[in-house]
């Protein structure tokens, strides 16, 4: 098998209270592979994305990360996570950047960069502090190190926590519109820092509405509308041929705004 | 003229006198103060981190917990604090059993109570300061890979410190002169010294002294307060 599976998500169900959020949704990523999950807000992007690493809990199907299985369902539909401290470990192959950043605001750029590696891995400070200064050199912030994040613009902040998931040594990022939060000008200097780690070939799952970005670094495009799966192909394919009406729909109405 | 003179002589002699007064009391107030500053610092000592404490098992999803120490907070922030001392100093050794075994000096007594109290206050300070972290921070040090212990201890107390100092402060101070309240266990805090003072010299300046006291301790803890504040200022939220 040359070909490695980094995650495989297999029927994912999840609602919240009443309301199904995921109806059985599939997605299977290869290493290096670039995924963008596109469709209108409340479609369960998030949340698909969410169920990744925890930060939401399945009500049925299975997930593996880098083929150690994180849960699995059994006949009988009862939901099965491996132990906490196992989930943890597998989890952190996932590294995950927030719409709204996330950063830790009491600790300066170089710290929030470094927090993680010392508490979570134990690294000694002396060790990750040249990693850590060349992640931030390497998305541009090199002469921001002692900067809090509230002196820094959003497009800043959301590089910050780029350089603050690959800290962490992940093997798969997962984007959760990284973009939607900044103001037009600022998008493209993390759009860039994005598309920097494709070229390392760094595997992604990245939920955007950026569709011309899609376009461009995206190996595989997939449309997700009310809680499914609808429409999957190459950029080529989803954008210059769907298949599926309200992709269709959703793309028209895109380009229309 | 002579008459003018007369008074002034009068004044001088008299402002002197009062300051030789004040000298002579001078020991048995600076040892008043040493019961009421050992009662607040102990205090402190005890309550914050069983306040802290509280409040972690308060948001803990033990539901039994939870509760349990919902009713603890309602308990000792709904009756006297006057009322918990007096109980715990007379009322717990008339108990069967615990009277037996649980005897306390009056000084250990007041501590418990000012201890179970003021933890009560901290726990719900802390509580609050604690759920008014966004959950984007949770989620933030989630997906890092921390434990619920690294995530509380490196992110969220951290951040939660700077939030509670200003009611932190405003209770401390409040407890500086809540300590006075131990003079019904008969113990010789600056308040009940000033007392006994004003009572043998028939004199009000004991209690003007006292006052003057407090007024240092209070102040001395508005400046550290500030300090603190002010060394958390370097990051905005
Ligand atoms: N924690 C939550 N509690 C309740 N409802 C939620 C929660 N998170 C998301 N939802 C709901 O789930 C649906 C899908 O949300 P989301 O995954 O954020 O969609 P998308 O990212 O595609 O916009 C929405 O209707 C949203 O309101
Ligand atoms: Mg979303």
């Amino acid at each position: 098998m040359n070909i490695m599976k980094m995650i495989s998500a297999e029927k994912i169900y999840k609602s919240f209270d009443e309301l199904e959020v995921l109806k059985g949704v599939s997605l299977d990523v290869e290493k290096g592979e670039v995924v963008a999950i596109i469709g209108p807000s409340g479609s369960g992007k998030s949340t698909f994305l969410r169920c990744m690493n925890r930060l939401e809990l399945i009500d049925g199907g299975s997930i593996t990360i880098g083929g150690d299985q994180l849960v699995s369902t059994t006949s009988d539909g009862k939901v099965v996570y491996v132990e906490e401290a196992k989930a943890r470990m597998i989890c952190r192959r996932t590294g995950m950047v927030f719409q709204h950043f996330n950063l830790f605001p009491h600790l300066t750029v170089l710290e929030n960069v470094i927090e993680a590696p010392m508490t979570v891995k134990g690294i000694k400070k002396e060790e990750i502090i040249p990693e850590a200064k060349e992640l931030l050199r390497k998305v541009g912030l090199d002469d921001k190190l002692d900067s809090y994040p509230s002196r820094l613009s959003g497009g800043q902040k959301q590089r910050v926590a780029i350089a603050r998931a690959l800290a962490m040594k992940p093997d798969i990022m997962l984007f959760d519109e990284p973009t939607s939060a900044l103001d037009p000008e600022l998008t493209g200097e993390v759009l860039k820092s994005i598309r920097q780690l494709a070229e390392e070939h760094m595997t992604m799952i990245v939920v955007t509405h950026e569709m011309g970005f899609a376009q461009d670094v995206a190996n595989r495009v997939i449309f997700m509308d009310k809680g499914e799966i609808i429409e999957e192909g190459t950029p080529e394919e989803v954008f210059g041929n769907p298949q599926h009406q309200r992709t269709q729909a959703f793309l028209n109405h895109l380009s229309a705004r | 003229m002579d008459y003018i003179f007369n008074i002034l002589d009068q004044l001088l002699i008299s402002t002197q006198d009062t300051f030789s007064y004040i000298f002579r009391i001078l020991p048995a107030m600076v040892d008043g103060t040493k019961v009421t500053l050992m009662m607040f610092f102990a205090t402190i000592a005890l309550s914050l981190p069983l306040g802290l404490l509280l409040s972690l098992g308060r948001i803990s999803r033990f539901r039994l917990l939870n509760s349990a120490i919902g009713v603890y907070i309602w308990l000792f922030r709904g009756t006297p604090l006057m009322l918990q001392l007096l109980f715990v100093y007379f009322g717990l050794p008339i108990i069967p059993v615990i009277g037996e075994v649980l005897v306390l000096t009056a000084f250990q007594a007041a501590l418990l109570a000012f201890v179970l109290n003021y933890a009560a206050y901290f726990a719900e300070i802390f509580r609050g300061g604690i759920q008014s972290i966004e959950r984007g921070q949770y989620e933030g040090a989630k997906a890092l890979g921390m434990t619920y212990a690294q995530m509380m201890r490196r992110i969220i107390l951290p951040q939660v410190i700077k939030r509670v100092l200003p009611p932190v402060s405003n209770e401390t101070i409040t407890l500086v002169k809540d300590t006075s309240l131990i003079y019904v266990l008969a113990m010789n805090d600056l308040l009940r010294t000033a007392r006994g003072l004003v009572q043998r010299d028939f004199s009000l300046t004991p209690f003007i002294v006292a006052g003057v006291f407090y007024l240092l301790m209070t102040f001395v803890l508005t400046k550290i307060f500030a300090r603190l504040e002010k060394r958390y200022a370097v990051y905005d939220e």
